[in-house]
């Protein structure tokens, strides 16, 4: 079973780059996306995953990213067929099949609980991604794709040696030296804590890098600005949530070897820095598209901030990453049509979004409005359960921080968008042939459905899948 | 712990140095292509027991550190015609220096690491920090994409050093993964050096500044 979540997405790569027609082969993206989402449903439902004597295995934390990865990218998976139809201009044969390479590579990453595995997956991302953000073939995305695979590479690198030194760190006590994670949690009392501690900076380094916390963040904006809005969405919410996942399975160590309180305090100063980072890059951004990329560097800074208060705010972030997920799915869809429709993604050029594009306009209106926290969207749940997390908690400061900077984003955000949607659309951008259709809206109108059903009303399988995962990360002493 | 190890780790060492000081680009990949070996060598050396898989890990990393990856490299600069000089940001005398006072404080650092009895004495921790921060060095004073390569693969050294304490907690199959991706990886940098050459006619990233605020 585990083996196959991997293999069918592999499978209908390889079948992508083998068929010959142009045309057909991007519906293949969404069907090895169903398959894939078939697959996880099973996965899900019936009995307990593992393969490989414990390799791969499937626990609560892992079904939550797992279940959430496949509803992403089968949605953006629905995109694909018609973005590729209007680039008609462009080979996709690459792109087809890196797209559900990178989907394999992250259901890897999710179900491995090897630690050196892990990391195979991890850098198997990055080497499929960079071809995705070189779409355009131009000198732009030729930079921004060095600069996301030297930077990822360099970072995951980091993470080799992390895990390295966290295999030592077992060693050194005379114990054997292993990878395995569970192993790991058993063993983490007697763990050598310099080590240790070694080993959890070098790991928030490295998988921070995929991630894109500050500092390390600067391939993000680059990236993202670039790639397709639909590459963009499956960066800002599948990739980094496979990376966050794999800086919470340290972090579930450094709890088992009562090192809580160490692994804390870094993360909540990681997630301030990043989001007060992303708050300065956000004011006055002219790009919408880099815009956005700062706000994944904001939302994954919230992410890892509740992660570091604890208490309620683990249930938070962890509802964070579904709704940040599904929100970015709006946008980034939304800005990639604006984007087809003028050709521009300077708000010196694109004024009257609405006006020439109704709804893929209003789509980047509404999410805006959800991603910075309006309710009734999704994060306004997510973001108010980090805040009373952080109040219960005792941490004032921090939740103070976090209202201002949460403040000062919305302003700056909502300078760029309102830009870009009022006024009068140029009379070149009214002559492009772009209008919206059914194939590139109803995915959106699909995401954003999500984030207004995660903002009203939590379907109870999904509440306790939350729980679980949450139980399964403060628990496990 | 063998003891030809640590003069192994020596060799290693001196080849960080060639690849900081010299001027020419094939000096840099040969010397690179000679640590690949050495570190080959030293996967053999860190077994207590030699068996099969041994061998063939030794062998893949030997084949792909020591030739495939520094064939790689020469096609790459005899391909893109380019003036062959390593074009450092900083001398190649501060580099030195760097580098120097970068092994000095590896070995200070790892001085305060508690160190599992049998590995005390031994070069292993010292030498993978010091090579670490030598393809961290390379990376950043460089201006070549080449170079910044070359850097990558540095680091990646350093860090496969430090493996070699983990022999057994590495299984093969992962450890033969981490080489596949580290070769797509050097593949996929490539392709893209060639595409920089043939886009902007230079393989410098100074070129590559238009993505700012």
């Amino acid at each position: 079973m585990a083996w196959l979540l991997i293999v069918v997405p592999l499978l209908t790569a390889a079948a992508a780059a083998a068929v010959p027609s142009s045309r057909w082969r991007p519906w293949l993206v969404p069907l090895g996306g169903l398959a894939h989402l078939v697959l996880v449903g099973c996965a899900l439902a019936g009995a307990p995953v593992s393969a490989f004597s414990g390799w791969l295995s499937l626990d609560p934390l892992g079904k939550l990213v797992l279940m959430f990865v496949s509803v992403l990218f089968f949605l953006c998976a629905l995109y694909a067929p018609g973005y590729l139809a209007l680039r008609a201009d462009r080979p996709n044969r690459v792109f087809c099949a890196c797209l559900l390479a990178m989907l394999a590579m992250m259901t890897l990453v999710i179900l491995s609980h090897h630690l050196g595995l892990m990391w195979v997956g991890m850098e198997a991302t990055t080497l499929a991604t960079a071809p995705l953000l070189f779409f355009n073939h131009n000198p732009r995305s030729l930079e921004a794709t060095w600069k996301y695979l030297l930077i990822g590479s360099v970072g995951i690198a980091l993470a080799l040696l992390g895990s390295f030194f966290l295999a030592y760190s077992s060693l050194h006590e005379g114990l054997e030296s292993t990878l395995l994670f569970d192993d790991l949690v058993k063993l983490a009392p007697q763990l050598s804590r310099p080590w240790l501690h070694a080993a959890f900076v070098l790991l928030l380094v490295g998988y921070g890098t995929k991630m894109g916390l500050a500092p390390m963040h600067t391939w993000k904006p680059d990236a993202y600005g670039e790639a397709p809005g639909l590459v963009g969405a499956l960066l800002a919410g599948g990739v980094t949530s496979c990376a966050f996942l794999a800086i919470l399975r340290f972090y579930q160590i450094c709890r088992a070897a009562n090192e809580t309180a160490f692994a804390r305090e870094i993360m909540i100063f990681v997630g301030l820095l990043s989001m007060a980072v992303a708050a300065v890059f956000m004011v006055r951004q002219r790009d919408f598209k880099r815009m956005l990329a700062y706000s994944s560097v904001e939302h994954m800074g919230i992410l890892v901030l509740g992660i570091g208060i604890g208490g309620l705010a683990t249930f938070g972030a962890l509802l964070h990453l579904l709704t940040n997920g599904v929100t970015k799915g709006v946008l980034f869809l939304s800005a990639g049509n604006i984007h087809r429709a003028y050709g521009s993604k300077l708000t010196d050029d694109v004024r009257g979004a609405i006006r020439r594009l109704p709804v893929s306009g209003s789509l980047f209106l509404a999410g805006f409005l959800a991603i910075t926290g309006s309710p009734p969207g999704g994060p306004f749940i997510s973001e108010f359960t980090i805040l009373n997390g952080a109040i219960g908690e005792g941490k004032f400061v921090v939740a103070g921080l976090f209202l201002l900077l949460l403040a000062i984003v919305f302003v700056g955000m909502g300078a760029t968008v309102l830009r870009v949607v009022q006024g009068t659309p140029s009379p070149q951008a009214a002559a492009t042939t772009f209008q919206d259709r059914p194939q590139v809206v109803v995915p959106i109108l699909v995401f954003l459905g999500l984030v207004l059903l995660l903002g009203v009303y939590l379907p109870p399988p999904l509440e306790s899948m939350l729980r679980e995962a949450a139980a399964f990360l403060e628990g496990g002493r | 712990m063998n003891q030809l190890l640590d003069p192994i780790l020596v060799a290693v060492l001196l080849l960080n140095f060639v690849a900081l000081g010299a001027s020419q680009l094939r000096t840099v990949i040969h010397a690179l292509a000679l640590q690949g070996v050495l570190l080959g060598v030293t996967v053999v050396l860190a077994h207590s027991t030699v068996t099969v898989g041994v061998i063939l890990m030794a062998v893949a990393a030997i084949a792909l550190k020591g030739v495939v990856i520094p064939r790689m490299l020469f096609h790459a600069i005899r391909e893109v015609v380019i003036r062959r000089e390593v074009e450092p940001i900083i001398g190649f005398i501060s580099s030195l220096l760097l580098g120097g006072v970068g092994t000095a404080l590896a070995i200070l650092f790892s001085k305060t690491l508690p160190i599992a009895h049998e590995h005390i004495g031994s070069l292993v921790v010292p030498a993978s920090l010091s090579t670490v921060l030598t393809g961290f060095l390379i990376l950043t004073t460089r201006a070549k994409a080449i170079t910044q390569v070359v850097g990558y693969l540095v680091l990646e050294n350093g860090i496969f050093i430090f493996g070699l304490l983990l022999v057994e907690a590495m299984p093969f199959l992962v450890e033969l993964g981490v080489l596949l991706d580290l070769f797509v990886a050097i593949f996929i940098m490539g392709i893209i050096i060639h595409r920089i050459s043939q886009e902007f006619s230079t393989v410098s990233t100074r070129k590559l500044s238009a993505l700012k605020e």
